[in-house]
């Protein structure tokens, strides 16, 4: 299938992208579709850009569910582990 | 065979890249339109512009993503579409005619033209029926020509239910039994809406096949139903496009 649906977070950070060299990244796009390389019927897609740069300039994932959402654990978890005071985000 | 990439003015007039795949020989013959699916202007859809002009037919696939990002990956061009709320259905529709029209102006066409499409590519082909003159349709499992995509989803679309009492020419639509976009109910109501507006539809639904059973590189491809399905749609081309 194809559902259509696209998320999208802005975000503010780095990646390490085509021809080894990192750039900025300020657009998140999530959706689970059909994938180009994994194998599998649907993955969860993650596209980490910045669209100033071009549509080349892109940082592509394509996670099984299961794997999408060890990561979305990870992340947490990882977080929840940092004393608040480290985060910038501590305040909001 | 020669294939090659053209430009052709699409929507607003839009400069538009676009796979061409011609038969060798200067007989009359008609024209197909391949709609890319949502992945883009990609390796496997330019396979089938190709076994189109095998068949016989001058085949074309415009780029729609040429705009967004002209050069671009396919797999990036269409995250950029993606991301920007995909492709309008009024651009869809002028740059399939932008298409459609460069097919009618080779010195080997014969008038007709035909379009086919997958997957999102496949409510478009619906779509580009019901909007302009073209002599047959091919829908392989396109989601949401009915039925209705949830409202908070943030790609824009629609169905084209309104749209179907307009449509112009024959259709020819094959479906996946454990498909959910298109669910068999959704192809029931589209089935029962042309018949009451007598429409010509052709219909056949496939066991043991989901969507994208025709994808050769993918986990969903089932040949017993894509090789099938091939054969129906070069005998209904070949019904509707030649001569």
């Amino acid at each position: 299938m194809c559902t259509y649906a696209t998320m999208h977070a802005d975000i503010d950070g780095s990646a390490k992208g085509p021809g080894g060299t990192w750039q900025h990244v300020t657009d998140a796009t999530v959706y689970f579709d059909h994938p180009v390389h994994a194998l599998h019927e649907h993955t969860l897609n993650i596209d980490l850009a910045d669209p100033s740069r071009g549509p080349s300039n892109r940082i592509a994932l394509e996670l099984s569910a299961t794997s999408a959402r060890q990561l979305v654990a990870a992340i947490n978890d990882a977080l929840a582990a940092v004393p608040t005071a480290l985060r910038e985000d501590a305040s909001a | 065979m020669t294939a090659s990439t053209v430009h052709l003015p699409g929507y607003a007039g839009d400069d538009v890249e676009a796979y061409l795949a011609r038969p060798e020989g200067v007989q009359r013959r008609g024209g197909v339109v391949v709609i890319h699916h949502m992945p883009g202007y990609d390796r496997g859809t330019k396979e089938m512009v190709r076994r189109f002009a095998v068949l016989g037919y001058d085949a074309i696939c415009p780029n729609l993503y040429w705009r967004e990002a002209p050069g671009a990956a396919p797999d990036d061009a269409a995250a950029v579409a993606r991301a920007n709320g995909g492709v309008p259905d009024e651009q869809l529709v002028a740059d399939v005619g932008g298409a459609a029209a460069y097919l009618r102006s080779l010195p080997t066409s014969n008038g007709k033209v035909g379009v086919i499409g997958h997957c999102s590519g496949g409510r478009q082909a619906v779509l580009a029926a019901c909007q302009l003159d073209l002599d047959a349709a091919v829908d392989c499992y396109g989601a949401y020509v009915t039925g209705t995509p949830p409202a908070d989803w943030p790609l824009k679309i629609t169905n084209v239910v309104d749209h179907l009492p307009a449509l112009g020419c024959p259709l020819l639509g094959l479906f996946g039994k454990q498909d959910s976009y298109p669910s068999p109910e959704q192809v029931d109501e589209l089935e029962r809406i042309l018949l009451d507006s007598g429409k010509s539809f052709e219909r056949h639904d496939y066991d043991d096949a989901a969507h994208a059973f025709f994808a050769v590189d993918r986990p969903s491809y089932r040949p017993v139903a894509a090789i099938d399905g091939w054969e129906r749609i070069a005998a209904f081309y070949a019904a509707h496009l030649g001569g």
